[in-house]
């Protein structure tokens, strides 16, 4: 069956829809990482997102018991150029069709993407609408051949003659694209509930972390348990109280979906947090949450990064780490009180990529130390925050 | 970290000639370093004797010495040139291995000079096994169990120990040189003997096997401040078992998951940092492809082939960076040349899958296994890029220029169900063809699996291949819509093939698609996968939506480039090719160059204004030329099609597209046919009264043998229209030409056979170029061996030291006239041979030759330059060439075929004083089972030259630089055919006189007994002993003089063994007998203490010759 993506400046795409045979909405955004699919699609990051794939091939491995990155999928949509149908992987048990269809999640494949890619890259993050033929017209379903499946660029039709009836379901669309709002999404991924988790016997027994989980990854979660440490994950909504009476030896502010200055109770939480001496470290949202509490601003990246190939600079010591990123916000660097420094910087566009506090047990990243996907080789970050609890213990 | 201040000069060290795992790649690596050494204002010495490569053109160093690449040799220059420096990781393992051997000989303390980028320590650890494995283990990185062997003893008990079948890998060879897979005990000390004769340090490794597992490869950097990144990995098609540069390869993974890609990343990082790396490196891995369990299969401390094709995958200049954290900068300090904004401290992201496809030899010699194993045997490779996995693939099959459009294969198609089965469990260059033809026939994946261990999904992409071969079919040509052909084009299939599936042509089918408009769009190569906007002008085509690559208006020409490296098209055509493209910038004509090979400098997005990385077919060369100003964009801005610097390919090429309409830039088409079409080119001889020897054309076997019966044998045959001597042969007698004509070539109305009398004289080989009125002979080149040998085998002498001032003069006459009627306006290659005092032509080919970069270096002279220039227009005069007051000058007027009378003259490009000799580099050891012989069939893969002050020290040079062992002193073994014996009693006598012991075997042992030349008899193997093969592996001969029994083709087992021991445990083996009297003319004239300086190219010729 054809898919449409249709994006709110008149952009149209015809492919092939798959996964779930339905519509949905969301803001569009590109991952240029090459590997790593799955754990992007249960990235409770990309929560409201239609995620575009810039390499061509994806489904190659197939979906395996491992590497899901939370309970579910939270993506709106998925577009890749190629997809595979019969994957080929000794973990697979599920193909990405088979995954995305069971998890209500519309995909559509065949699609110029670096046409798309390029043109988000100019005018920025756009939001757009996935739909399925069965939705429209009954022309809805027919080919209409373009190299790429570009219908449309930026409202200019490159089809001369468009059935009508296809045409106004396709402004339709454009116009529920346009109406899209992204509210609160870190409300639909946060845990409902606390929960533990304890490391596996036999290790030694290390202090109790908390993570406010606004979307958090599971290998978070699965470092901090595998290094020893005991790990209460709170929902998003949880109060610095109800945090301090846990008598957590640090916190940890989740990486999440959405704009920061969305999670105003996160915000104060954190600011309550500081004021108690509480160590903090924020990953992704979880810095800009920080940022926030410390009294900076944040700011929306044109297109963002999402990618795993990212250079940052580790301003102290002066050494590249290639980085996976999945942000669409940032600091504002100029905005940051002066008892912050920022301690990591994009080496593509200079982006505050991490911070931490002159006087206070508080450290935050832009980017993955958790990697999945992308580079392991900033795992250290997280080490270094826990064993910086062991010292205070 | 700012670049060292205290660095002012570097040596560099070139890989010296192509070999079968040292190719064009180290000219491409070697260029960029010199480039971005330079860019850093810091001086450059070059040592590299290979003429055929861009990076020892006088331009691209300060100071150029096409010296040996021996430590003597490396030492006066070092003593000369005093660099500060020494980069030796970018000239492949000779580079390493000479490095090593200066350090350790104490060259290097003694001059003060400093390794530069990766230290020795770190090479050493990589290379030599058992440190490599100590090191692994201590950072915890799982490698093979294995042994190091000094003995077929050590290695058999091992063997025992962790069960058959194991891995033999000898220390410190070139691209596995001599090592194998043993299945057996058998097998095992076979491949030991030879493997510890040459290895220099006498070692092996035996290696459990990892047999069918997965192959992943790393490219990562590492930069002095410990900052290091995965530039790309790839994934070997054919798994463990197959040499990964025999491998049909795929950039990126397709089978790995994120867990499995960082995992793999991570340990090769890991291991750069433990051996601290400064520069490039390469990791090959071996996953399991049923659970997480991987070994480190092997580390190349330098750049490599896997680099190059890498840099080429991504559009990340590896070799550039490489050389900038040699002399100190970091990776955040350097700039990534593609975007222009970002650094070169990232990793690439690409969008597209590339496929790389190795070129093999095979077809050059009769009789040879085409099994593939760890020793590689390719001599070239092909990249396609593509949007999909088929279209890459199908793209790089017709890049290879195998006779193929895509994966139908009229033999493979014909096969029996065993014989499939066969060609796909044996790794064999034929095997992606089965794979097809048995999804074809219905088998399942699993089956093709579990007998090639080749992974699932890239047999079900082979599978997408097949299902659309029988669509197209199934749909006929009234069933092409628009939709399906978008498909089949999206999938890679080429207008050929859909046209044979559908019972039409080509051409029909490009007309079809047209007006359905299905074309292509091209899309660029920019490192990030469109996230930043590039400005790199590399591009490849992709059936997809949005078209990137918008030519700018202006005067455009196409460089066809030369495909893959092969034996008979090398790296030379690449060299003319990059030339073309320089020279077309300067002329203020934007340079468009189409290439498929990964290797090379053409293929350098900075080579040419815009890159087109696609197929040398009509096809692709025509969508290619649509694109940049053609019909599409209706701005016919292109002035035209540059064919005769890409070797055959081009040429191929330049009828049909001149047939399609589109301008050959120098030449006229007609008049290059006119060259190679028998009937025509004999006409055109006997109006200007230029002999050649007598024959004819032949399109049937009876034909063939009516005109031998007239001229006599010997004659040689071979077919017309072809590079490189292909199955060209001298048969003696009347069944040896019916078997060759029945067996060697296809005959046909349009593909004749060519049946020459064979007349052995001195070889005379002329370069010249023109401009339709002057004629300019860059150099008269003299041949060693007398005709019968391939001119690409033969070792040539320039300027010609024995070729009488009478000869010379006719040369230049008939040069001129032949250029004159042929409207040459460009380059043209003209063979002679002297026969009973007279010159006969031999072949006449109006394009670039192998020969030009060899006297660019040796006469100074330019000649793809000035080739190029005139064929955008310019005249020699207003290029600053006429001839100089010494000059003799020739005038002639000839008659065009137009029926105009022209005038012009010819002249030859003043001589230097010093000699130059180029000697071919052959890859024998490489090729198991191939006798060692010289023959008209091509059959080098490389060249060196020498330069002295005469012909014997410029021999020396040469020989040493091509890698020889040159004996002063010990043991000869003469053993040549019945028909040789009296021209080898002066040689032996010779060698005798200088000291050899001679050893001499059968007939030739009578002969010298007859005349009393000191010898001592010795059995032949048919003569029931062995020991002349023992002599040779002990290394108890030196020097090997040994022809083949001429009239028992294929019969002479006892020559094919010896020459075959000899090569293999590197004695100098001479097969041809003018090869030999050169050598003991050589030996006679220098000795030991003859001194042997060391001279720059950038003195040879300044400032006399430069124009």
């Amino acid at each position: 069956m054809k898919g449409y993506l249709v994006l709110e400046d008149g952009t149209v795409f015809q492919g092939e829809a798959f996964g779930a045979p339905r519509g949905n909405v969301g803001e569009v955004v590109f991952n240029t990482s090459m590997t790593g699919y799955q754990e992007i699609l249960t990235d409770p990051s990309y929560a409201g997102q239609i995620v575009v794939m810039t390499y061509p091939l994806v489904g190659n491995y197939g979906i395996n018991p491992e590497d899901f990155e939370s309970r579910q999928p939270f993506v709106r949509g998925f577009v890749v150029k190629e997809l595979c149908m019969d994957p080929s992987h000794w973990q697979a048990n599920q193909t990405l069709s088979e995954y995305l269809a069971q998890n209500e999640i519309p995909g559509l494949y065949g699609i110029d993407t670096r046409a798309l890619t390029r043109h988000l890259r100019v005018k920025g993050t756009l939001r757009g609408v996935l739909a399925t033929a069965n939705e429209g017209p009954a022309e809805a379903d027919q080919e209409l051949g373009e190299g790429g499946g570009l219908l449309a660029l930026d409202g200019q039709w490159r089809i001369p003659h468009l059935p009508p009836s296809l045409r106004r379901w396709l402004a339709e669309l454009q116009h529920q694209a346009q109406a899209f709002v992204l509210s609160r999404p870190v409300l639909e991924v946060t845990t409902p509930t606390a929960y533990h988790l304890e490391p596996e016997d036999g290790r030694r027994r290390k202090p109790r972390v908390v993570v406010v989980d606004f979307g958090v990854k599971r290998n978070i979660l699965r470092i901090m348990t595998d290094l020893g440490y005991p790990v209460t994950v709170v929902p998003a909504t949880a109060t610095a109280e109800e945090i301090l009476a846990l008598e957590p030896a640090g916190v940890l502010l989740s990486n999440g979906p959405g704009d920061p200055q969305d999670v105003r109770e996160g915000v104060a939480t954190a600011r309550t947090l500081m004021e108690a001496g509480v160590p903090l470290f924020g990953i992704c949202l979880g810095q800009q949450i920080i940022g926030l509490a410390l009294g900076g601003k944040s700011i929306k990246l044109k297109f963002g990064h999402r990618g795993a190939n990212h250079p940052v600079k580790d301003c102290l010591t002066g050494r590249i780490y290639i980085t996976s990123h999945n942000h669409g916000y940032a600091l504002e660097e100029s905005s940051l009180p002066p008892e912050v420094v920022v301690t990591h910087r994009s080496l593509n566009d200079h982006t505050v990529e991490g911070i931490m506090h002159t006087q206070r047990p508080i450290w935050s990243v832009q980017y993955h130390p958790e990697a999945s996907p992308g580079p392991q080789e900033s795992r250290y970050l997280l080490e270094r925050f826990l064993t910086e609890l062991d010292r205070k213990k | 970290m700012p670049k060292r201040q205290e660095l002012e000069r570097v040596l560099v060290i070139g890989s010296g000639p192509i070999i079968i795992g040292q190719a064009a790649e180290f000219d491409y690596s070697g260029t960029q370093a010199l480039q971005a050494i330079r860019e850093e204002g810091l001086q450059v010495i070059l040592v590299n004797p290979n003429p055929a490569t861009i990076m020892t053109d006088a331009q691209m160093a300060d100071r150029t010495y096409l010296e040996p690449l021996t430590p003597e040799f490396v030492e006066r220059i070092i003593a000369q040139e005093r660099p500060q420096g020494l980069l030796p990781t970018l000239g492949g393992q000779i580079g390493l291995n000479l490095a090593t051997q200066l350090s350790e000989a104490g060259v290097l303390q003694k001059y003060g000079v400093e390794l530069i980028g990766t230290p020795l320590q770190a090479i050493r650890q990589a290379e030599d096994r058992g440190a490599f494995k100590e090191l692994m283990r201590s950072i915890g990185e799982p490698v093979l169990e294995s042994a190091i062997v000094t003995s077929v003893s050590e290695a058999l008990s091992f063997a025992e120990q962790i069960g058959f079948p194991v891995i033999v890998r000898p220390a410190y060879t070139l691209g596995g040189t001599g090592g194998g897979f043993a299945r057996n005990a058998k097998e095992l000390a076979e491949i030991v003997n030879r493997a510890l004769k040459l290895s220099p340090i006498g070692q092996c490794l035996i290696e459990q096997s990892v047999f069918g597992w997965k192959e992943i490869e790393y490219e990562v950097l590492r930069d002095s401040a410990g900052n290091a990144i995965a530039v790309c990995n790839m994934e070997n098609i054919d798994p463990v078992g197959v040499h990964t540069g025999d491998s049909i390869v795929v950039a990126p993974s397709q089978t790995l998951t994120d867990r499995e890609y960082q995992m793999l990343r991570s340990s090769a990082l890991k291991i750069i940092h433990a051996l601290g790396i400064q520069g490039g490196c390469n990791v090959q891995f071996a996953l399991n492809p049923r659970s997480r369990d991987y070994v480190v299969i092997e580390v190349n401390p330098r750049v490599s082939r896997s680099s190059a094709l890498a840099s080429k995958a991504t559009g990340y200049p590896i070799a550039k960076i490489a050389a900038k954290i040699a002399i100190g900068l970091t990776l955040d300090e350097i700039k990534n040349p593609v975007t222009g904004t970002t650094y070169a401290a990232f990793e690439p992201a690409l969008d597209y899958v590339a496929v790389k496809i190795p070129r093999f030899p095979f077809e050059k010699f009769s009789g040879i296994s085409r099994t593939l194993g760890t020793q590689m045997q390719a001599t070239g490779e092909v990249m396609a890029i593509d949007r999909t996995f088929p279209g890459a693939l199908q793209k790089a099959i017709r890049s290879l220029e195998i006779g193929r459009d895509g994966l139908r294969h009229p033999d493979i198609q014909k096969a029996p169900d065993k014989a499939l089965e066969q060609k796909i469990a044996t790794p064999n260059d034929e095997r992606l063809f089965a794979i097809a033809e048995a999804l074809r026939r219905g088998w399942e994946w699993k089956v093709i699996s579990q007998l090639s261990h080749i992974d699932k999904f890239f047999i079900q992409e082979i599978g997408q291949i097949v299902e659309m071969e029988r669509r197209l079919a199934q749909a006929g040509y009234d069933g092409l819509t628009r939709s399906l052909l978008r498909e089949a084009k999206r999938l890679g299939f080429s207008d050929a093939t859909i046209g044979q599936l559908v019972g039409k042509d080509a051409l029909a089918i490009r007309r079809l698609r047209k007006s359905l408009d299905v074309r292509p769009v091209y899309k660029m190569v920019d490192t990030c996968a469109a996230e930043f906007e590039a400005t790199t002008p590399y591009y490849y085509s992709a059936y997809d939506g949005e078209n990137e690559a918008k030519p700018p208006l202006g005067p455009k020409a196409i460089v066809l480039g030369s495909g893959p490296i092969r034996i008979g098209q090398g790296i030379e055509f690449d060299y003319s090719a990059v030339h073309a493209a320089w020279a077309l910038r300067e002329e203020g004509i934007q340079s468009v160059m189409i290439n498929n090979n990964p290797e090379t400098v053409s293929t350098d997005f900075n080579t040419s204004d815009r890159l087109y990385f696609e197929p040398l077919t009509v096809e692709d060369v025509l969508n290619v030329i649509e694109q940049e100003g053609g019909e599409w964009t209706d701005k016919h801005d292109i002035a035209g099609v540059v064919a005769q610097f890409g070797g055959q390919t081009a040429i191929h090429l330049s009828g049909p597209l001149a047939k399609a309409g589109v301008p050959l830039l120098g030449t006229p088409v007609e008049e290059v046919d006119r060259g190679e079409d028998r009937e025509k080119f004999d006409k055109l001889l006997a109006e200007l009264g230029i002999s050649r020897p007598p024959g004819g054309a032949a399109v049937t076997v009876d034909e063939a043998v009516r005109i031998a019966d007239r001229i006599g044998y010997p004659v040689l045959v071979r077919p017309s229209y072809v590079l490189g001597g292909r199955a060209m042969e001298i048969v003696y007698r009347e069944e040896e030409l019916r078997a060759y004509m029945a067996t060697a070539v296809e005959v046909s109305e349009t593909r004749p056979v060519l049946v020459d009398k064979y007349l052995p004289g001195k070889e005379i080989e002329v370069d010249a170029v023109s401009d339709g009125r002057q004629v300019l002979i860059g150099g008269i080149l003299e041949h060693i061996e007398r005709a019968g040998v391939h001119s690409g085998d033969s070792i040539a002498v320039y300027p010609a030291t024995d070729v009488h001032r009478e000869i010379r003069e006719q040369v230049l006459d008939y040069t001129t006239r032949l250029a004159l009627a042929l409207s040459v306006k460009g380059l043209i290659n003209v063979q002679y041979v002297v026969h009973g005092g007279k010159v006969y032509v031999l072949e006449v080919n109006p394009r670039a030759s192998r020969t030009v970069p060899f006297l660019a270096k040796a006469a100074g002279i330019p000649l793809a330059h000035m080739a190029t220039r005139i064929a955008v227009g310019r005249t020699l005069e207003e290029l600053g060439y006429r001839p100089g007051p010494g000059s003799p000058v020739v005038r002639h007027q000839v008659n065009l075929p137009s029926g105009q009378r022209i005038e012009g003259y010819g002249w030859i490009w003043p001589e230097p004083n010093r000699v130059s000799v180029k000697v071919p580099v052959f890859s024998w050891q490489k090729l198991g089972g191939v006798d060692v012989t010289l023959s008209p069939e091509m059959k080098s893969t490389g060249e060196v030259m020498g330069t002295d002050r005469d012909v014997a020290r410029a021999l020396y040079k040469a020989l040493l630089a091509a890698g020889y062992r040159v004996p002063r002193k010990g043991t000869a073994l003469i053993s040549v055919a019945e028909h040789d014996q009296d021209e080898i009693l002066p040689l032996a006598a010779a060698l005798s006189a200088l000291g050899f012991r001679i050893l001499a075997s059968g007939a030739a042992a009578k002969a010298l007994e007859a005349v009393k030349i000191p010898h001592t008899p010795i059995h032949t193997i048919s003569e029931g002993s062995p020991r002349i093969l023992d002599l040779l592996r002990n290394g108890d001969i030196h020097l090997v003089i040994s022809t083949l029994a001429r009239h028992d083709r294929g019969e002479d087992p006892d020559g094919f063994l010896i020459r075959r021991t000899a090569v293999e445990h590197n004695v100098l083996c001479l097969v041809n007998l003018d090869t030999a009297r050169a050598v003991v003319q050589m030996l006679e004239t220098i000795s030991q203490e003859t001194p042997l300086d060391v001279s720059a190219l950038q003195d040879w010729h300044s400032p006399v010759s430069q124009v």
